[in-house]
């Protein structure tokens, strides 16, 4: 399973090196076609170390499918030999063609006898002279032993048949049967596994750790993990020729089963952190890396992964991967998350309704709080008091609420309109919020009775909304203005009572103006005065009509 | 004068306003969490400290990407150059410390946070030495009371440590002086608390002729005195002279993970902390934004130091919203946490010397992105984990 979870990330690993060797490959300008090729490379480079850790660390293969892992593993990351068998096979007299031995050299480096075999019969067709030599090397080469997959043999047997093996191919060498023909004389050696006829074929390995694969094939195929190690050395290959590159430091890491320092080499190498932390999190889960105790307690695999997650938050779209990246960090992921997620920019409505919706399935109630207040004064900055409510609606916060209600309620003083009707329209609940917003809520329901012709629910409600002290002080003259039209009205709407009760809210509106200074203009005292006007007459009205109907 | 800057969406940063603020240099610039809107403050030589809030101006000026900003109150309580403003943390409401040379902080808080004109004088707290910088305790757990960390410049002789960690004290109402940083001797430049991710202990970044790094342990309380002062053990963790002269600001990112610092050498360098909690430098940034390419890695990632990472990065990561500061080779390494609420450190020589100067202070703030300077293109290099 974390095997083929392993092999996932490797294909997407190739899969990415494809797009990008296409991208390279269509790329006109040069500048880019090489920034697009040194990706490739680096991908690959990628795949390569990943891989090898799979095979050393995931998969863990124990000795004898080590061998066969290992060799794949060679194959996979050589590819220039089939485009050279190509070539080679379709030529006219492939035998004849000058890289024919090449390719055959490198089948048998890479230990893939069938199709070394099948070349070597287009010589042997070629050249009957050597048919005899050709028949003993194909019949040694067939012969090969190679560890089993399966359990069909033990490590034991298999030893013993490669030595018998072995030992067959030294007589023929030693009988001089390939002395003719220096090509396969050493093949010959490199099945013996002469270290010197393996090194002569430097350039088409190319790599020390294909030397380090073949050279294992044919002195220990049954190899074990550990003693990888021992045979693991560059400086046989290199020569002192060139210094070992980052590349060639991690894989040796890798062989010496150092896997701390695999990683550190790879944070080292490449400059993000996807890798190692994808990496380490799977060894983590192989439960391959002790923890350290770092000073906040956490281990490596957090640490790279946290790294990693917070690098994806500068990112406008995928900061949404990185939040799920600490939901799996036990000890830090939630503190990294509330400081990294207050932090996204809030540029469109979408988004921070997203953001929202990610705090609250984490109960991230402060940043919840803290994200609708930004929104809420964002939008109050830029007049839009619709939306400024909503947010602070979601907020729960009371004071602001109060201070939008304000705005909307001044705003419909001057302007004689509301805004945003949809809105305080269906408040619903959240109205309680705050007092004033319960005020805004229910004038509008008024001023919707209203132009529903409900007239008497609507005095109703007006004369509730002073006497229950939900409206403020400030408003009462608006709402008692409001009232002029219903008092007015053919129809008596306001009762008596209703209208007793009126006129005292107007006295007491009128008293407490009266204690302050004597500047009322002329509007004010205007509208007083209408309004003792229309209240009078009202009662007029009403007496008669409540004491008409009681008479008959 | 003062300069804001806005990112737009592609990524570019334009100047959206430019004022002149104060009589004389501006020393700092800093910005009000977003909560209470786009608020500036600054403080200047003039002796004034001031705040600002962004109007919403007419469409035309939005069209032109124009924004204007209103001073709605000057505090002029100091009596000598004010050399540093710093806003509390959210949690304590819309508060703000400033400090003058001679020797005083105080702090002020606005009771109603949508009336940006009122201010009043909570505290005063006589420091004894001329004041060069503060920094507020962002930690908003309840263990820790508010706490502010002064800077000291003076050149007297007297060698008086130049660091002062000051806390609130619930018990008495005031600021009291709680630790002073005594290895500290050499006049300090900037210091920064470091953002606590749940750390039992706090981590003070000094800037002083090099860049120090201290971990202030709070030891228990002791029983007499609850309520009373909390004493610390104080380590210091990192000491970098790489800078080799005068280190002027430093700068922490949002999680207290990296930290930047600005020097007389004209370098930006970051510091960071491995998981085996060691402070390496991982990256050195030339002021005119080119990066310093000193000990470049060989092998097949050389080339990758280059433009090709941007690639690397883009495929595997995306490119990143904060290419402004790192183009995205390092992005998940550091770069993120600078898209917001970082200082970003101006060249230094500038503010100390010259009168008319412009405010050389950089700041990024809230998820607006706005910052108020020009912006370095950074290119760091890996130097470690």
């Amino acid at each position: 399973r974390l095997v083929q979870v392993s092999k996932n990330y490797r294909s997407v690993i190739r899969a990415c090196m494809e797009d990008m060797h296409q991208a390279a490959l269509s790329a006109r300008d040069p500048a880019l076609h090489s920034q697009y090729s040194t990706q490739v490379s680096i991908l690959s480079a990628m795949e390569l170390i990943w891989n090898l850790c799979e095979i050393l660390f995931v998969e863990a293969a124990p000795a004898g499918p080590l061998m066969l892992r290992l060799l794949d593993w060679v194959r996979l990351h050589v590819c220039d030999v089939d485009n050279m068998a190509r070539e080679v096979l379709s030529s006219e007299n492939p035998s004849k063609h000058e890289l024919f031995w090449n390719v055959v050299d490198v089948f048998v480096l890479q230990g893939r006898m069938d199709e070394a075999r099948h070349l070597l019969s287009k010589e042997a067709s070629a050249n009957p002279t050597s048919m005899n030599m050709y028949k003993i090397l194909d019949d040694l080469m067939k012969k090969m032993p190679v560890p089993s997959l399966g359990n069909t043999q033990t490590l034991t047997e298999m030893e013993l048949k490669w030595q018998h093996w072995h030992e067959e191919c030294q007589r023929y060498l030693q009988d001089g049967t390939f002395a003719s023909n220096s090509h396969m004389e050493s093949i010959c050696k490199i099945l013996l596994g002469d270290e010197g006829a393996i090194l002569e074929r430097k350039e088409l390995m190319t790599t020390w750790y294909h030397f380090l694969v073949t050279q294992l094939l044919y002195s220990r195929p049954t190899v074990k993990p550990m003693e990888l190690r021992l045979y693991a050395q560059m400086d046989l290959f290199l020569g002192g020729e060139s210094s070992p590159e980052p590349l060639d430091t991690i894989l040796m890491a890798a062989f010496e089963f150092e896997m701390h320092q695999v990683i550190k080499e790879c944070s080292i190498a490449l400059s993000n952190w996807w890798f190692v932390a994808h990496l380490t999190d799977l060894l983590d889960h192989c439960k391959l890396l002790q923890s350290h105790n770092l000073y906040f307690g956490s281990n490596m695999r957090e640490f790279l992964l946290l790294e990693y997650a917070s690098g994806l938050f500068s990112h406008h779209s995928l900061w949404q991967l990185g939040v799920d990246y600490f939901d799996h960090c036990p000890e830090y992921g939630r503190v990294y998350l509330e400081l990294h997620i207050e932090r996204i920019p809030l540029n469109t409505e979408q988004k921070a309704l997203k953001v929202l919706r990610i705090c609250e399935q984490r109960q991230m109630h402060e940043q919840v709080r803290s994200i609708c207040k930004i929104m809420a004064m964002k939008a109050l900055r830029n007049n839009r008091l619709g939306s400024a409510l909503s947010w602070s609606i979601r907020a729960k916060d009371a004071a602001f609420a109060t201070l939008i209600s304000d705005r909307f309620l001044k705003d419909y003083c001057e302007r004689g309109c509301f805004s945003d009707l949809d809105l305080i329209d269906n408040l619903g609940p959240s109205m309680l919020l705050s007092d004033r917003l319960t005020f805004l809520g229910k004038y509008r329901e008024f001023h919707r009775l209203y132009g529903e012709k409900r007239f008497s629910e609507a005095a109703k409600l007006l004369l509730m909304l002073m006497t229950a002290h939900i409206a403020p002080c400030s408003f009462w003259m608006t709402l008692l203005t409001d009232a002029l039209p219903l008092l007015e009205h053919k129809e008596v709407i306001f009762s008596a009572e209703q209208t007793y009760e009126l006129m005292r809210c107007l006295e007491d509106l009128t008293a407490g103006k009266a204690d302050k200074q004597n500047f009322q203009d002329d509007v004010e005292t205007t509208k007083v005065e209408m309004l003792r006007l229309a209240l009078a007459r009202n009662l007029a009205r009403v007496i008669i009509k409540e004491g008409t109907l009681e008479g008959s | 004068s003062e300069q804001v800057w806005d990112k737009s969406e592609n990524g570019d940063w334009h100047c959206t306003a430019s004022w002149k603020t104060h009589s004389g240099s501006v020393w700092r610039v800093t910005w009000a969490h977003p909560e209470f809107g786009q608020v500036l403050a600054s403080c200047s030589f003039d002796r004034t400290a001031a705040v600002w809030e962004e109007i919403v101006g007419e469409s035309n000026d939005k069209l032109r990407g124009q924004s204007h900003w209103v001073k709605r109150t000057t505090l002029v309580d100091s009596r000598t150059s004010v050399t540093d403003v710093k806003f509390a943390p959210k949690h304590m409401g819309l508060m703000l410390a400033t400090c003058s040379a001679d020797g005083v902080v105080r702090i002020y808080e606005a009771p109603d946070v949508m009336n940006l004109s009122q201010w009043s004088l909570q505290h005063e707290i006589s420091c004894k030495l001329s004041c060069s910088c503060i920094s507020w305790n962002p930690s908003s757990s309840r263990a820790h009371s508010p706490m502010i960390a002064v800077g000291s410049d003076d050149n007297s002789p007297n060698i008086l440590a130049k660091v002062q960690i000051y806390e609130y004290n619930e018990n008495t109402r005031k600021y009291a002086k709680a630790e002073a940083l005594m290895t500290v001797t050499d006049p300090v430049h900037d210091i920064a608390f470091a953002p606590n991710l749940g750390r039992s202990f706090h981590i003070l970044a000094v800037a002083t002729k090099d860049v120090r790094i201290f971990t202030l342990k709070p030891l228990r309380k002791e029983l007499t005195s609850s309520g009373g002062l909390t004493k610390f053990e104080i380590h210091i963790v990192a000491q970098f002279d790489n800078h080799n002269s005068q280190v002027w600001r430093v700068s922490w990112n949002i999680t207290g993970t990296v930290l930047a610092s600005s020097g007389d050498d004209g370098c930006v360098r970051l510091w960071k902390a491995n998981y085996m909690d060691n402070w390496k430098c991982t990256g050195i940034l030339k002021g005119n934004g080119s990066p310093v390419n000193g000990n470049s890695q060989q092998g097949i990632f050389n080339a990758s130091l280059g433009s090709a990472n941007t690639s690397l990065q883009n495929s595997l990561n995306g490119s990143s919203a904060s290419r402004y500061f790192f183009p995205p080779l390092d992005s998940p390494r550091a770069g993120s946490r600078w898209s917001s609420h970082a200082q970003l450190l101006p060249p230094p020589p500038l503010i100390e010397h010259s009168c008319d100067a412009d405010t050389a202070n950089l700041q990024y703030a809230h998820p607006r992105r706005r910052c108020v300077s020009r912006p370095l293109n950074l290119l760091p290099e890996n130097e470690g984990v």
